[in-house]
């Protein structure tokens, strides 16, 4: 704590979509409470202050660091690490920094066809030289560098030491304030605890849809049915996230008839969360033959895509083959 | 044991079924049937228990070919309907590894009863075989890269 007794908060965004941003934006008149209790010494976002100003301060100088976003490049990199040395508490704050999230998807590829896809094969491309980055370039002036695009996107804790865990894309509002509240009570839990989330739930526990464990003939995406509003939307056809993900976020999809899609991370207890999806789906399949079986599944568009949307740099085998 | 080249012994994962490919194995072994040590068996009590986490765990750890196989279906299986939970999983589950650039020559799955210790034999020396011929997967290695 400053000698204003004020708590001493940062916050951060790596590679990130500026989503988690608006979260905290969300808490709307309690923001105010934040500024409160809190001085906020660095957030790009909304705050002038500069990356020196941080690298001034002596070791642990924050109390809090909420870290958003998921390690894309040397620079996201060098950012955690210095976060973190400046922090006595550091978060892992949104689905990204967490598991990966959207981001993390691109660990279907790697920087060379990812460079290939953007800089020269996408029809709103207009690159006749064929120029891709460069780390180092030679100007008249001198060397210019920009930061190093990495292979393989990564968690926060894959790099750096985390306290804890918020999850979400975004995390929802009232979760990130029983966290703030927490935080200001001292009253935190052990060290690499998942916090503003379920202790013990599913998504499936807090959804209103109901369950008859029905079997189905066929896969449908959302887009090509319209939804019973009180059936499961797993008994529907429709791939949904729920068994495999940690509850938390009140199932805030389901309740507008929109399958989970997984943000929240594995549920307690789940090591794969994409594997625990995977059984699910494969546990409504209604067939007594494997032709059978193969034909509902081969419905399935895209099953790494849809089972590690938010997790496949966090999950067992972390990317594809390089 | 990796490495490239000949010198390249593959280190394989076999989760089998207590009651068919598990007798199988068994007694190829005690006939004194010719196989390349290759495999380490995981006895599990039904195929139908075998979770996808198993097999993306062996891969992710070091494993460079991994087999299943349980009771054929639709009449084999000593829980009646285990094996129909294989055979609505795994075809999700080669999907995925596909995705995950795991080639479809490292994974096998399918029935072995326990009246069929050559076929058992047989696929040990030719996925033994197969999987040498693709060379190491170094999956440990690829997720402790620093980039």
């Amino acid at each position: 704590m400053s000698e204003n007794g004020k708590l001493k908060l940062g916050l951060y965004w790596a590679a990130s979509c500026g989503g988690c941003e608006i979260a905290i934006v969300e808490l709307r008149e309690k923001i105010l409470v934040v500024d409160e209790v809190a001085d906020i010494l660095f957030w790009p976002c909304a705050v002038d202050a500069k990356y020196k100003d941080v690298e001034a301060m002596p070791d642990g100088h924050m109390d809090v660091f909420l870290f958003n976003g998921a390690i894309r490049t040397s620079e996201n990199e060098e950012m955690a690490h210095l976060m973190r040395k400046k922090s006595k508490v550091f978060v892992a704050f949104g689905s990204c920094a967490h598991e990966g999230c959207i981001p993390g998807l691109a660990n279907l590829f790697d920087r060379q066809s990812i460079f290939e896809r953007v800089y020269l094969t996408s029809q709103s491309v207009d690159n006749p030289k064929g120029i891709v980055p460069q780390t180092s370039y030679q100007m008249p002036e001198g060397e210019v560098t920009i930061p190093h695009f990495y292979d393989t996107v990564k968690t926060l804790d894959q790099v750096e030491d985390v306290d804890y865990y918020i999850p979400g894309c975004p995390p929802q509002a009232p979760q990130i304030w029983a966290v703030i509240e927490a935080i200001l009570s001292g009253n935190l839990p052990p060290k690499g605890s998942v916090v503003g989330a379920s202790p013990n739930k599913t998504v499936c526990d807090e959804c209103k849809h109901n369950r008859m464990e029905k079997r189905i003939k066929k896969f449908y995406r959302p887009h090509e049915i319209i939804p019973d509003h009180d059936a499961c939307l797993f008994d529907q056809g429709i791939i949904c996230s729920g068994p495999a993900t940690r509850g938390g976020c009140g199932a805030l999809c389901t309740s507008v008839d929109m399958p989970c899609r997984g943000c929240y991370g594995p549920a307690p207890g789940v090591i794969d969360q994409g594997a625990a999806l995977l059984s699910a789906v494969a546990s409504v399949v209604d067939a007594d033959t494997e032709e059978e079986a193969a034909r509902i599944i081969g419905e399935v568009v895209d099953p790494a895509g849809t089972f590690y949307r938010f997790g496949l740099p966090a999950s067992l085998l972390h990317r594809k083959k390089i | 044991m990796s490495g490239n080249g000949k010198d390249f012994e593959p280190r394989i994962v076999g989760f089998l079924c207590n009651w068919c490919t598990y007798a199988a194995a068994d007694t190829a072994g005690v006939s004194r049937m010719a196989q390349p040590p290759n495999v380490d068996v995981i006895r599990v009590m039904c195929s139908g228990r075998i979770d996808p986490v198993f097999i993306l765990k062996a891969f992710a750890e070091g494993a460079d070919g991994v087999i299943v196989s349980g009771c054929h279906p639709p009449g084999d299986c000593h829980y009646q309907e285990g094996n129909f939970k294989t055979f609505r999983r795994m075809p999700l589950l080669e999907m995925l590894l596909q995705q995950y650039g795991i080639e479809e020559e490292r994974f096998y799955w399918g029935w072995i009863s326990g009246a069929e210790a050559p076929k058992w034999a047989q696929l040990v020396n030719d996925f033994t075989e197969q999987v040498r011929e693709l060379g190491p997967l170094n999956w440990k290695q690829q997720i402790e890269s620093k980039e």
